[in-house]
């Protein structure tokens, strides 16, 4: 086994995970006024909705397909009984066209990001970062797709599945294998998207912990008492 | 009965001279900070016109303020699914350009031009991209005493069903009025209803509306729910600001800092106590034109024994029903009935009221044919429509209005027939319905309005409430994590660092 991919992909993952569950609490309990969607939308409006709800919509879709893909355990998919092959069939298929709603979205994004003198003033550098890591990691996705209609037998993607289902067993030396001797785009679409969650606490990522589901439970009028009474 | 306080204010728009200071003062002590720039928790519009932001009161464009749809209260922005949809994108976000692109001049190039032929001018730049701003389209208060033409200030909301309104256009006919507005702290608020994340609140002590900046993550609903456009997202903290009532203030029994700095003496504040219990009902009466009787009808009188009882029940403290009584602003809107709410038609039930601003009777109509209504002149020939400000104050029901200018004329009439000529004129008092005592006092309140008459604030429980050991070595007032946001410039959690930003200075070229 490479010592390069046991780091990257067996031992990187833990620290990651580390750094984004500790950091996010940390973040949420000390630097709450820091938490926020720091939307933009204000400061240039001009294709903002459409841009804006193509990439979350397509990229909240691609989250759900990942999550199903890599965490879900493949008996589950056995089942119900989906063959491997109809299974990569499903995700290239709907990954496919959310991933190219997504870029549309994400295009438009980032050149208002990079090019509207508004938006380009009041981003941090992590705020154009951010975007431009995603747009990266999206691209890369993308072509995964193409390279992935080589093999549609779907065993790739088992591989894919025993790597992560190792890795959230602890057992890092044995995901590792099943990654080893992949085509590096699926190495490096692995790597970044890694490398994102590395950066999620400290980026604008973190309101995605806060949809706020809670507001269809609460009432609409919010009344709060700051003294003990008085008497 | 669920009695609760809160201390609400009165603008006499008679006295407003339109001076902005209470603007100047509120900027200088709240938003004279990067990203909110632009924003300004109290402004002052000259009506009729468009206002600040643009259009605010068109409830068609912006959607802000409640609906009733089939006998329910719904925020006009939609339902629960509507506001969670919309996240990603608001489609009734107002832009920067809705208020104006902030500038700044660049000032030092006065100081450091070459010689050369022409004066050197000190020309705007944006506070949000830092580029030249080659001319500068719109301000907070771009209609400054009828600034821009007429029809650009006739899309004016309150000039619906006035009559012939382009004959206002017209400069014999023109009027104006000033309109100082803060938010309104309403008792039915649509911003608490909008914010997905429960961050702002109304305080239960003294009915302050307030945005938890902690809570706050920037979805931006709060922005269209509130039909007064009182909530600014800023764009560098990325949460929403707001009007705060200088809640530090009125907790130390001081008045707002735009009360406190109004040069002509025209804000009251004072403690209102109402049933929260009727909030509902009254908020969803079919009748717009009802709204301002049924937000009336919740307030509590407070020399009423029963109501005394119910309030201490509650914890309310006596120094605050002391004041309650004392309160002029329940003399003004309740007593006097001088004093209206601003749109009760958004169906908010807001807490800032305004006595309607009298005007000059038409030269044309001074010539001699001034319709006279026994000792007041007939209120139509007033400069100023009838229906504009019902429009504005009562959701175009003339007679409130008609009642609070009628019993203002009355005071004078009174007043000058008791100081110039000798004799008391009573005749003119029955006709609008008041007492020579009632009259002496909104005399004292209105016309001398000395300053301990206008701002009756009790202080708040906190006194002994806290312990003042706990709070010892605290943060003060501050945003966010105050104390403990690091000593370098780095901050590991995003975001630029807190600051000023610099206007970029010029290039000299020759």
């Amino acid at each position: 086994m490479n010592f390069v991919d046991m780091l990257l992909y067996g031992i990187y993952p833990y620290i990651v995970s580390v750094v984004f569950f500790l950091g996010c609490a940390i973040r949420y309990d000390r630097e709450q006024y820091t938490w926020k969607a720091q939307s933009s939308q204000m400061l240039s409006k001009k294709g903002f909705r459409i841009a804006s709800n193509l990439f979350h919509i397509g990229i909240i879709m691609i989250f759900i397909g990942h999550f199903g893909g890599l965490v879900v355990p493949y008996e589950v998919w056995d089942f119900f009984g989906i063959t491997l092959a109809q299974k990569q069939l499903i995700a290239l298929g709907v990954g496919g066209f959310f991933g190219v709603i997504c870029f549309v979205g994400l295009t438009m994004l980032v050149f208002r990001r990079l090019f509207n003198p508004r938006v380009r003033a009041s981003s941090s550098v992590m705020d154009t970062l951010i975007l431009l890591l995603i747009y990266w990691q999206l691209i890369l996705g993308l072509i995964t797709i193409a390279v992935s209609t080589g093999h549609m037998d779907g065993y790739v993607m088992k591989d894919l599945m025993s790597w992560s289902r190792n890795l959230l067993t602890f057992r890092p030396a044995e995901a590792v294998s099943f990654l080893s001797d992949m085509h590096w785009i699926y190495k490096a679409h692995v790597f970044w998207g890694i490398t994102l969650f590395l950066l999620f606490p400290f980026s604008r990522l973190v309101h995605i912990w806060s949809v706020p589901i809670e507001y269809f439970a609460r009432s609409y009028q919010i009344v709060r008492r700051r003294f003990k009474r008085a008497v | 009965m669920k009695v609760r306080a809160q201390i609400g204010m009165v603008l006499n728009l008679d006295k407003c001279i339109g001076c902005h200071t209470c603007s100047i003062t509120c900027k200088n002590v709240w938003t004279s900070r990067e990203g909110v720039e632009y924003a300004w928790f109290n402004n002052v519009e000259t009506k009729p016109g468009i206002g600040f932001p643009k259009e605010w009161e068109n409830q068609e464009k912006w959607k802000g303020g409640w609906q009733l749809k089939n006998g329910k209260l719904k925020p006009r922005i939609g339902g629960k699914l509507r506001v969670f949809a919309n996240l990603f994108a608001n489609p009734e976000m107002p832009e920067i350009d809705d208020y104006y692109e902030p500038f700044d001049f660049d000032y030092q190039y006065l100081h450091t031009a070459k010689d050369s032929k022409h004066q050197p001018t000190a020309r705007p730049r944006s506070l949000i991209s830092g580029q030249r701003m080659e001319k500068i389209e719109w301000g907070p208060n771009w209609e400054e005493i009828l600034g821009t033409e007429f029809e650009k200030r006739k899309k004016d909301k309150n000039f619906d069903e006035v009559v012939q309104k382009d004959i206002y256009g017209q400069f014999e006919k023109t009027f104006m009025m000033y309109l100082p507005r803060l938010c309104e702290h309403c008792l039915n608020p649509t911003c608490v209803a909008s914010c997905p994340s429960g961050a702002i609140y109304k305080r239960e002590e003294d009915g302050i509306v307030l945005i938890d900046q902690d809570k706050c993550r920037g979805w931006r609903m709060c922005v269209s729910g509130c039909p007064y456009k009182k909530i600014y997202y800023n764009w560098k903290s990325g949460k929403s600001e707001k009007c705060t009532f200088c809640y530090p203030r009125i907790e130390a029994g001081q008045p707002t800092t735009c009360s406190e700095t109004c040069v002509g003496r025209i804000r009251y504040l004072g403690v209102l106590l109402y049933d929260a219990d009727k909030i509902q009902a009254a908020a969803s009466t079919p009748n717009e034109k009802d709204l301002y009787q049924a937000q009336l009808d919740i307030f509590l009188d407070p020399f009423d024994p029963e109501v005394q009882e119910a309030a201490r029940k509650e914890g309310i403290a006596e120094n605050w029903l002391k004041a309650a009584q004392r309160s002029p602003v329940y003399m003004m809107a309740m007593e006097w009935k001088v004093a209206l709410p601003l749109h009760p038609e958004y169906r908010t039930l807001p807490m800032v009221w305004y006595v309607p601003p009298l005007s000059p009777i038409q030269t044309a109509v001074e010539a001699g044919h001034v319709g006279m209504n026994g000792e007041i002149p007939d209120l139509k020939s007033l400069r100023i429509p009838l229906r504009y400000l019902a429009n504005m104050l009562t959701a175009g029901d003339e007679a409130p209005v008609v009642r609070a200018l009628e019993r203002m004329i009355a005071m004078r009439a009174f007043k000058r027939s008791q100081q110039v000529d000798g004799v008391e004129d009573v005749e003119v008092l029955k006709q609008v319905g008041l007492t020579p005592n009632q009259v002496e006092e909104m005399y004292r309140y209105m016309a001398l309005a000395n300053y301990e008459d206008r701002f009756v604030i009790p202080t708040s429980a906190r006194a002994y409430a806290e312990n003042a050991y706990d709070l010892k070595g605290e943060c003060g007032f501050s945003f966010g994590n105050g104390c403990s946001g690091g000593d370098s410039k780095f901050n590991i959690f995003g975001g630029k660092t807190k600051g000023v930003r610099q206007v970029i200075p010029v290039e000299v070229k020759y």
